[in-house]
């Protein structure tokens, strides 16, 4: 038998066999996973990851074959010529009940009040094979919940060792916060030392969230917080909502994934009872003033070189983490979230009289990291703390539709002003290589004063790992690069960091970076289900956005114009500084905690 | 009493070794595969493996920590507290199971106030459980290094325990 890991690339070869007595051809290489597919059988698995490597962790997908004595995982054996497979047999089966049923035996089958109801693969897969009692008695070990981290809980009870948490960390994020650790009934997924994700290396992203089939990993939750705030008269909330929500958020009311609801989002949230609803879109453009200002006077000054974006709260602890050496070369630029924050309590309240102390400052943010970047000690430009609560789309969810609020029926509503307009530049921030494509629109008038002619720039777009464009840019040849998904960053941050090393310089004048593959769309806050083929449709929507609004430059965008005329004077100014922009802290790759200088 | 295998941490300063192990890693260097070798012969050196020599090794072998921690809690073998000067291991199988091998260790635990696992503080004894000696015949039985004790009783363990400084 051909090993899984040994199966060819090209694929030429054809074998014939037969499942459940039904002739299939297919390339030698595929699995019995996949062929079964191809007639439209669904083997029920549970380990199993479209994106990762299959493991065979939990032995749901068995099938026989005729000839062999034991069961055969359809998701890592390769078809081969002549094979007979029954994939509905008593034995396989009973096979999987019996899986199930010893899963249970060790889960906290707490299903009514889990916060995976109604979306757990292992409900599902229950319902599936029709399991109706509980035939082991009850492991009465509590484990106890991880609640260390700011942004993400891990609920070991809940864990049936699938691993995919671990492989995403590990392989895709190359991050290595979660491991196996003991053998046997004692088996754990834990962190090193068993101390926990907030005293870890994890950087936030949230991506095990994603990948976790059932309720053992899920955000930290402010959604009662939020609640109190809305419910207190003494109050001024006000709420920002990130790019990437908008193409995401219909995904939990049952919308098409892709489905552009920005206008219903705003008028959602307008009946939550929000007092104002603004957008990080308008802090987005802002981003892009005060880091495309910045890029700009280092490639005229040759000093820090490459630029690389600091959007990304999961990238930022990463970089603090594993890359302190690239420090200066990141952006000082805040995060569009923590452009919103100071302004909320400063522009916004001055503008409108109110005390800042009064000012709640919500967001609704794609992502996991953004709840820890939050509560960074730094983050206080206003005075208080300058983000208070950060929602995921899976909580925003809950709250609407605890509200009773179905967004698909709510009618398009525009953000409201002065922290409200967009541009096209801004809303593309959700999609990997949008940072880069907005920078770049904008960069071009700064420097030359005319405006770029054709601003689709097509080679930074799409869900190529590390993407590469020259722009010419009234002769300067601006090389930039773009890498979503923490494991591709670190391919194209050792390459660099190696020419700086060697050369004293890079290649590359500009870097985007993204923690989350597919960007924001992909972020770890995002609706559960989130595979790498609904990554790419969700980020198509947020391009068709950009192509369908008035302005699509966030230089002229005319609140932009606005606040810089009235509050902030021009992109670098010293307001900005002091609002606008922060600096970072070097961290142990032991534990990520902050080092102190010496 | 001398035993192989015998580790000297308790005679040594834990700092003073340090060197010593710089000196394995550094026939490793970059060889991931190597891991459990090396943790093998960090074991050997500290007789058991704190935290910075499991940190030292993932550096220097190139390996990620989650990993390095993972492969040492999966295997019995390596342990990350102290191990004493001297190991008492009482047999929990069948046979002395059934002729009081529990009381054994809960009086141990109760003389000793020690866990399974754990060691004493001035690192004369750790205590361990095993399963099956093949000194069936003499259960309930129990290892003091690599002496063997039959027919343990509770009465006369303080007497065996005494002869280990």
């Amino acid at each position: 038998m051909v090993p899984y890991r040994k199966r060819r690339l090209q694929e030429q070869k054809m074998i014939k066999a037969t499942i459940n007595n039904v002739d299939i051809e297919v390339a030698e290489g595929t699995t019995i996973l996949e062929a079964a597919k191809k007639l439209h059988l669904n083997i029920p698995t549970l380990c199993h990851h479209p994106d990762l490597t299959p493991e065979g962790s939990c032995g749901i997908c068995v099938v026989e074959v005729e000839g062999f004595p034991t069961l055969k995982r359809a998701c890592m054996t390769l078809l081969e010529q002549g094979w007979k497979v029954y994939t509905n047999t008593a034995r396989v089966r009973n096979a999987r009940k019996e899986i199930v049923e010893l899963i249970f035996s060790n889960h906290d089958t707490d299903c009514l009040t889990c916060i995976k109801n109604g979306k757990c693969e292992l409900q599902d897969l229950a319902a599936t094979l029709g399991i109706r009692t509980f035939e082991y008695p009850k492991a009465d070990k509590k484990k106890e919940i991880d609640t260390s981290s700011v942004a993400i809980i891990r609920d070991p009870n809940k864990c049936i060792l699938c691993g995919r948490c671990i492989q995403v960390c590990s392989k895709i994020q190359t991050v290595n916060a979660l491991t196996l650790s003991q053998r046997g009934y004692d088996t754990v997924i834990t962190t090193v030392f068993g101390e926990g994700m907030g005293n870890s290396v994890c950087v936030n992203c949230g991506q095990c969230t994603v990948y976790c089939p059932v309720g053992a990993l899920y955000e930290k939750s402010q959604v009662e917080e939020v609640w109190e705030a809305l419910n207190n008269p003494d109050k001024h909330v006000v709420v920002q909502e990130a790019p990437a929500i908008r193409a995401t958020l219909g995904e939990e009311f049952d919308l098409e994934p892709g489905s552009l609801v920005a206008g219903k989002m705003h008028a959602a949230l307008r009946r939550l009872k929000f007092d104002a609803v603004f957008d990080t879109n308008f802090t987005a453009d802002l981003t892009i003033m005060e880091e495309g200002t910045e890029v700009v006077e280092r490639i005229k000054a040759g000093k820090n070189l490459p630029v690389i974006t600091s959007c990304s709260p999961g990238w930022i602890k990463f970089m603090e983490t594993f890359y302190p050496h690239l420090m200066a070369n990141v952006s000082t630029a805040k995060s569009p979230q923590q452009m919103f924050g100071p302004l909320s309590k400063t522009y916004y309240a001055e503008l409108k009289g109110i005390s800042k102390e009064k000012i709640v400052s919500v967001s609704i943010m794609p992502c996991t990291a953004k709840k820890f970047e939050a509560q960074r000690p730094e983050m206080k430009a206003s005075g208080y703390q300058d983000v208070d609560f950060v929602l995921t789309t899976r909580e925003l969810a809950r709250m609407l539709r605890e509200a009773g609020i179905d967004l698909k029926e709510m009618p398009d509503e525009p953000a409201d002003d002065p922290l409200g307009e967009y541009t096209g530049a801004a809303t593309i921030f959700g999609a990997t290589g949008g940072v880069m494509e907005a920078a770049l629109r904008s960069a071009y008038f700064l420097v030359t004063g005319r405006e770029l002619e054709n601003i689709d720039i097509l080679p930074v777009r799409g869900m190529a790992g590390i993407k590469e464009a020259e722009v010419d840019v009234d002769g300067l040849k601006l090389k930039v690069a773009v890498a979503h998904g923490l494991g591709n960053a670190r391919k194209l941050l050792d390459k660099v960091s190696d020419q700086l090393a060697k050369e004293g310089k890079s290649e590359y004048h500009f870097i985007e970076i993204m923690a989350c593959p597919g960007g924001c769309v992909g972020g770890g806050g995002q609706p559960w289900g989130s595979d790498m083929a609904r990554r790419a449709r969700r980020g198509e929507t947020l391009y068709e956005e950009d192509k369908s609004l008035p302005f699509r430059r966030s230089h002229e965008n005319p609140s932009i114009k606005a606040i810089y005329e009235k509050y902030l004077g021009h992109p670098y100014s010293d307001k900005s500084h002091h609002l606008l922009h922060t600096h970072y802290y070097k961290r142990s790759p032991l534990d990520g905690k902050v080092l102190l200088e010496e | 009493m001398a035993v192989e295998n015998q580790c000297c941490c308790a005679k040594t300063n834990e700092a003073e070794l340090y060197p010593e192990l710089e000196k394995i890693i550094t026939e490793h260097h970059g060889k991931p595969e190597d891991l459990i070798m090396v943790l093998h012969k960090a074991q050997n050196l500290f007789g058991y493996l704190p935290r910075k020599a499991q940190e030292m090794v993932a550096e220097g072998l190139g390996v990620s920590l989650n990993e390095v921690y993972g492969v040492i809690t999966f295997y019995a073998f390596f342990s990350t507290v102290p191990k004493g000067r001297h190991s008492i291991k009482v047999c929990l199988g069948t046979s002395c199971y059934v002729r009081g091998g529990q009381r054994v260790i809960e009086k141990i635990k109760k003389e000793l106030s020690l866990k399974v696992g754990g060691t004493t503080e001035d690192r004369r004894y750790s205590l361990d459980v095993v399963r099956c000696i093949g000194a069936c015949g003499l259960s309930p039985a129990m290892l003091v290094d690599n002496d063997v004790y039959g027919r343990v009783k509770t009465t006369k363990l303080a007497e065996i325990l005494e002869r280990y400084e």
